[in-house]
């Protein structure tokens, strides 16, 4: 398909049940779409709901309206009221999803970490993990630190771990949470091409990039997120 | 992937004279699904919990579980038999208290074995080296397997337990606050434990537990009760970071970081 993700007017607040029930309108009347092989880039301010939104797509947060369509196993899935089994369907083998932060297991080795969602979808645990050092290798993360769970790691380290669990597989889309946020300009350099390879293979990325030389590298649109204030829809 | 669930559950509800333990309770689980059951104590976690083992009948309500060879059965229209023979074959049932689960004056060897013979296994040889085998698995040294599990820490009860359970290949295993009783370090090994384990295995879990934490490492699915009633259900993360019944905003907000 030629655009695997379409966002359709979608809404969401947030109702503060321990502060009196109040209502926090976060993004109303969110609509676009990405193209299989186009980067498109969140934009705008700090709190405007750029991760609000990339949190819905993964059916982390809840959708209060509108619909999330994607091509899943050939058939148009609505994630904003898709059960929590096709969610985690869709997860394994549609949408991929590098986290502004790694979530870390305890006694899982990088290499696992990152190898994870091959095996998840029945890749041999051998060439999964040997995928896993390919992308670690690439990312600069030291050799001696692949048998270590991520713990301990750096900031950065554990941004690049998580990096590579991200991009090892190739889900159809794939959405990024400032993944370059803590790393250095080598490592930025690297992300930029793994990002370039994935648009060339055909995946539609969404991502959120606050460095503004890595957002002008790989964005090919951009999506502004002040349009979809929740205020301004309601007027 | 299957496209049938393991266990149906309908409109389960279990009265304690007039007081409710849990009401109305209806979900599906699939094969390789854990779900985590949270909320207060007092909430009917382990009302629901030894109803579906069947450990309890419940007031109404029903509950359907696929056998092995693909046929639907109701749980409270079996016989005795049939129950007993699927919680020592199929089903595996871990309690908060190893000693509930263990037969703490025979050796671990032994506690391990004695759910291999009870699916029919008689060979001495093979029994002891699954035995073992299965020691290995919940980090066990096999020098330990002569020991009554009276000499065992905690922690080490606790996996004992757990192999017992896992030893005859169950496809469901239930478990109440499987890390309850345990200090924060020996909790972090075992969680670590059970987590590979339910992985490597597949298996399909229903498992209590008051710690948000233990929910969003064991379990996809979550299911908040509150006075006997589900007041919120859904994807694990889902719920853990986009709470929305009050009570779960109240529990989420009441702990540190999960
Ligand atoms: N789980 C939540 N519960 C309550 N409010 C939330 C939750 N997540 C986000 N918000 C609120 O929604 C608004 C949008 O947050 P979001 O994280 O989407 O912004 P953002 O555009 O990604 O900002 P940043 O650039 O700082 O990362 C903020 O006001 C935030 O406080
Ligand atoms: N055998 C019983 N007879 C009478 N009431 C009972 C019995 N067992 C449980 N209850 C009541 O049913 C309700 C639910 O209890 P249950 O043990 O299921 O709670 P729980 O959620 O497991 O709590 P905890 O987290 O403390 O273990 C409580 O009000 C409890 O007092
Ligand atoms: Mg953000
Ligand atoms: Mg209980």
């Amino acid at each position: 398909m030629a655009t695997p993700l379409i966002v359709s007017e979608v809404a969401k607040a947030f109702i503060m049940h321990l502060r009196g029930g109040i209502r926090l309108p976060v993004v109303a009347n969110v609509s676009f779409s990405v193209r299989a092989g186009e980067c498109a880039v969140l934009g705008g301010p700090s709190g405007a709901g750029k991760s609000s939104i990339l949190k819905m797509v993964y059916g982390n947060y809840g959708v209060d309206q509108g619909q999330i369509i994607v091509e899943h196993h050939g058939a148009l899935v609505d994630l904003a009221t898709a059960n929590p089994r096709t969610v985690l369907s869709v997860r394994r083998d549609t949408i991929g999803y590098v986290s502004q932060f790694l979530r870390t297991v305890p006694r899982v080795s990088a290499l696992d970490v990152v190898a994870e969602p091959l095996v998840a979808r029945g890749t041999d645990r051998r060439q999964a993990q040997k995928r896993a050092a390919e992308l670690l290798g690439r990312l600069n993360l030291p050799e001696r630190l692949w048998s270590l769970p991520p713990a301990t790691f750096s900031g950065g380290e554990q941004q690049r771990v998580n990096i590579a669990r991200g991009f090892i597989t190739d889900h159809p889309v794939l959405l990024l949470d400032e993944p370059t946020a803590s790393l250095d300009a080598t490592n930025r350099e690297v992300v930029i091409a793994l990002i370039d390879e994935k648009k060339l293979a055909g995946t539609a990325l969404l991502g959120i990039f606050h460095d503004a030389d890595v957002r002008e590298a790989v964005a090919d649109r951009i999506v502004d997120v002040t349009e979809f204030a929740a205020g301004r829809a309601a007027a | 992937m299957t496209d049938e669930p393991l266990l149906r559950v309908t409109a389960l509800s279990k009265y304690y004279g007039s007081r409710i333990g849990c009401e109305e309770i209806s979900f599906d689980l699939w094969p390789g699904e854990v779900l985590a059951i949270v909320g207060e104590s007092g909430s009917g976690k382990t009302t629901l919990l030894n109803c579906l083992a069947t450990r309890l009948l419940p007031t109404s309500g029903t509950a359907s579980y696929r056998m092995r060879d693909g046929q639907w059965r109701d749980l409270y229209r079996m016989s005795e038999a049939e129950r007993r023979f699927l919680m020592r074959t199929d089903w595996g049932f871990v309690h908060q208290n190893p000693a509930d689960g263990l037969r703490m004056t025979v050796s671990a060897g032994a506690n391990v074995g004695e759910r291999l013979m009870a699916v029919g296994d008689r060979h001495y040889g093979n029994i002891r080296s699954t035995a073992v085998d299965w020691l290995g698995r919940v980090e066990i040294d096999e020098e330990r397997i002569d020991d009554e599990p009276r000499a065992f820490s905690g922690g080490m009860r606790q996996r004992l337990q757990i192999a017992r359970n896992l030893v005859t290949g169950p496809r469901l295993v239930f478990m109440d606050e499987p890390t309850g009783g345990l200090d924060v370090s020996v909790q972090a090994r075992l969680l670590d434990l059970l987590r590979g384990l339910v992985t490597d295995l597949g298996l399909a879990a229903i498992v209590v537990t008051h710690d948000l934490a233990v929910a969003r490492l064991l379990s996809q699915r979550m299911m908040v009760m509150k006075d006997g009633h589900v007041v919120e259900a859904g994807l694990t993360d889902r719920v853990l970071d986009d709470p929305r019944a009050p009570y779960t905003q109240l529990l989420v907000s009441s702990i540190l970081q999960v």
